[in-house]
């Protein structure tokens, strides 16, 4: 059951990966239609454009959703990476733990930098 | 093409009840058109050396007995001519990824553990139907092809040997015992979808599949155990997220000699020889 599970999260976030990463690759490199989300003009990274943005509630949300996806995509992949190494029951279970553990610390970081990032843009 | 007179097989032997590893031995013998490979370890065993050992029965690629990994390459030892094989020697090993018993002997116990663990049978709630039955489980054409590919199986165990997740990874089913699951979850006349997932749903299911293909690429009779696997993961997937019910098993109808001819199919034509 556990393994059913997690290969749905990792095909569910595999989709939210396409979801996202296509929208930051069309905002960065389709600037010239997606324009609206760069109101200061020039380049999608100019900082005028990049506060534009983080004043927005949505791309904070989508950073973090974008972040727990890619995070769990990623770290499921190297977990089975890891597994196909044939380790012993022990270091099974160590193995889950620490990559739980780093996606967990990760993710917080991550998402309190987003958060921290919106709320300062809010104030210039 | 040139047609050898001889041909040399280079066979890795090995004897259990020496301490010795497994070698290369080397044996040439006359070839003669239209051999196979096993015709020639036949010729070897009769002729040089009458302690060769490996399994065979029905010499036409039916019983799956000979599987022998030819020329770098997991296959029927029965089915493979000499003649189309790309290089020379012919080399033969027993199937890797399983244990030796002696010289092309494997140890198939592993894989059929693990087929045996996956119910490869009809699951059903009537089991006085199933045992003194009263009708037949009506199939549809349509229904019969959603599986009928994956009952090809011969369980030779090539596509075990072919498989890189099962050589590493010891928890891993294997696409044998997993496309033969697969078979009967995509049967209709079955019901045993809740049984199997109990073993498909950890870690012995597909999950470690990452798709090499190598599987279908060696299988010899073409059952693809490769797209079986991304079926069963799609259906497992579709379960977990509460989108896959699977469908009440087909029912009872009596004896096609007990029902009518169906209208649309035709007489069968008059006898070409008389009768009697």
């Amino acid at each position: 059951m556990r393994d059913q599970r997690l290969w749905t999260w990792h095909v569910l976030a595999g989709l939210v990966i396409l979801v996202f990463l296509g929208l930051h690759m069309a905002i960065m490199h389709l600037d010239a239609l997606l324009g609206i989300f760069n109101p200061a003009g020039d380049h999608p990274i100019a900082w005028e454009n990049v506060v534009a943005r983080a004043k927005l509630g949505f791309f904070t949300f989508s950073y973090i959703v974008l972040l727990g996806a890619a995070l769990f995509h990623g770290l499921y992949g190297l977990r089975n990476i890891l597994f196909e190494l044939n380790p012993g029951a022990g270091l099974r279970k160590g193995l889950n733990a620490a990559l739980t553990a780093v996606g967990v610390v990760m993710f917080a970081f991550g998402a309190w930098a987003a958060w921290a990032a919106s709320a300062l843009a809010r104030t210039l | 093409m040139r047609v050898p007179s001889e041909v040399t097989f280079r066979i890795r032997r090995f004897d259990p009840g020496r301490a010795s590893p497994p070698a290369w031995e080397a044996f040439t013998i006359a070839y003669a058109a239209g051999m196979t490979v096993l015709d020639g370890l036949r010729r070897i065993k009769e002729t040089v050396s009458p302690t060769l050992a490996w399994r065979s029965s029905c010499r036409m690629g039916v019983c799956g007995s000979c599987g022998m990994f030819i020329n770098g390459r997991p296959r029927l030892a029965c089915n493979t001519q000499i003649s189309e094989l790309e290089d020379l020697p012919v080399t033969v090993a027993p199937l890797p990824n399983f244990a030796i018993i002696r010289d092309l002997v494997p140890d198939l116990r592993p894989m059929f553990d693990a087929h045996v663990a996956l119910h490869p049978y009809i699951i059903r709630d009537d089991v006085a139907e199933m045992y003194e039955p009263t009708g037949e489980y009506f199939q549809s054409t349509e229904e019969l092809e959603h599986f009928l590919q994956f009952t090809y199986c011969i369980k030779c165990g090539c596509c075990m040997a072919a498989c890189p997740t099962y050589a590493t990874d010891a928890a891993y089913s294997g696409p044998m015992p997993l496309a033969q699951a697969h078979r009967y979850n995509a049967d209709s006349r079955d019901g045993g979808f809740r049984e199997r997932k109990a073993v498909l749903a950890g870690e012995r299911g597909p999950w470690k599949c990452h798709y090499a293909g190598e599987c279908s690429q060696v299988c010899p009779k073409g059952v693809d155990p490769a797209r079986a696997i991304q079926l069963m993961k799609r259906q497992l997937v579709f379960d977990y997220l509460r989108l896959y019910t699977q469908p009440c098993p087909s029912t009872v109808v009596p004896k096609a000699t007990e029902i009518k001819r169906r209208a649309d199919v035709p007489e069968a034509p008059a006898p070409t020889v008389a009768r009697g």
